[in-house]
């Protein structure tokens, strides 16, 4: 993990629709970056969150394929699941992400590989969800506080 | 637009100019002329940045907009770019899981694995290694 690297991830948001998109640059051509996104056992290695235990269900990446996984964390079971839309091999992948303890809300995601020649490769990633709202949850999932506890901080900021 | 505040923020700060007037303001309050200063920009367009901030409640200024001077709310700014920043440290983390994954891996493989794997189970090093870690911080979601 301390073998790479200058690489920056960046994060923005879109303004006009609650999209957040995060660009990466890796040290590997497109081929390999992709296939540590569509061969199940290389996912498990990297996709959870630190500390939690991955199981892969079923993960079929071609078009019109789907998956779901499980993380396990601290014995308790977070799984999520949905279907690959389009899948073009090096280049691109739109996919669909649920997490099936709120089975209603449903992430466009879109997978971008650019290669930028010399063995690197760009990766673009974007997840639309349908409310700002729920893009806000979406950032603040990984805080030690939660974002209730958050909001009514800066309400209390705000009302200053 | 009715986005509520984060969002609101978080879209403020998305843009490379205002983050630039942010970093200004944090060094002292500043007119919108000193602001519209170093960007090759009228002062209607920095006090259109200004109104975007403004609206996400990061900078507060008087009515009288053009001379009063911008003044950072910067409690609101820390805690916000807190919450930004996390998120995308923690996009890094996996990332760099990813880069060490990648490292492992053959030049010359394909993009798709030939068959369909049985389900798997995996633990990484990666994640193991990590884990005391998350745990002495209590970051992990």
């Amino acid at each position: 993990m301390t073998t790479t690297s200058t690489h920056q991830t960046e994060i923005t948001a879109d303004p006009d629709v609650p999209l957040v998109r995060i660009t990466r640059e890796f040290d590997a051509p497109p081929a390999k970056v992709v296939r540590a996104h569509t061969d199940p056992e290389l996912v498990a290695q990297w996709l959870g969150p630190r500390g939690t235990e991955m199981r892969v269900d079923h993960f079929d990446c071609r078009t019109g394929g789907s998956y779901r996984y499980v993380h396990t964390s601290d014995g308790v079971e977070y799984a999520f699941r949905g279907c690959f839309h389009e899948v073009r091999p090096s280049k691109l992948i739109v996919q669909t992400f649920t997490f099936e303890g709120f089975p209603e809300g449903v992430a466009l995601e879109r997978l971008v590989l650019e290669d930028l020649g010399d063995g690197r490769t760009r990766l673009t990633s974007t997840s639309l969800v349908d409310s700002f709202e729920g893009r806000d949850a979406m950032i603040a999932s990984g805080m030690d506080v939660g974002i209730r506890e958050g909001y009514e901080r800066l309400d209390d900021l705000l009302a200053r | 637009m009715t986005a509520d505040p984060l969002s609101r923020v978080f879209s403020a700060l998305a843009d490379p100019t205002r983050r630039d007037m942010v970093a200004r303001l944090a060094v002292g309050d500043a007119t919108v002329n000193q602001l519209a200063e170093p960007y090759d920009v009228t002062v209607q367009a920095v006090s259109k940045h200004l109104k975007v901030l403004e609206d996400a409640g990061l900078v507060s200024r008087s009515r009288q907009a053009q001379r009063r001077p911008v003044h950072l709310e910067a409690e609101v700014f820390d805690l916000m770019t807190k919450w930004i920043e996390r998120y995308r440290r923690q996009a890094e983390e996996r990332y760099r899981r990813l880069d060490a994954v990648l490292l492992t891996m053959p030049d010359d493989v394909e993009p798709i694995p030939p068959t369909q794997t049985q389900p798997t189970q995996t633990r990484s090093t990666q994640t193991r290694s990590t884990q005391t870690r998350s745990t002495r911080t209590g970051e992990s979601r």
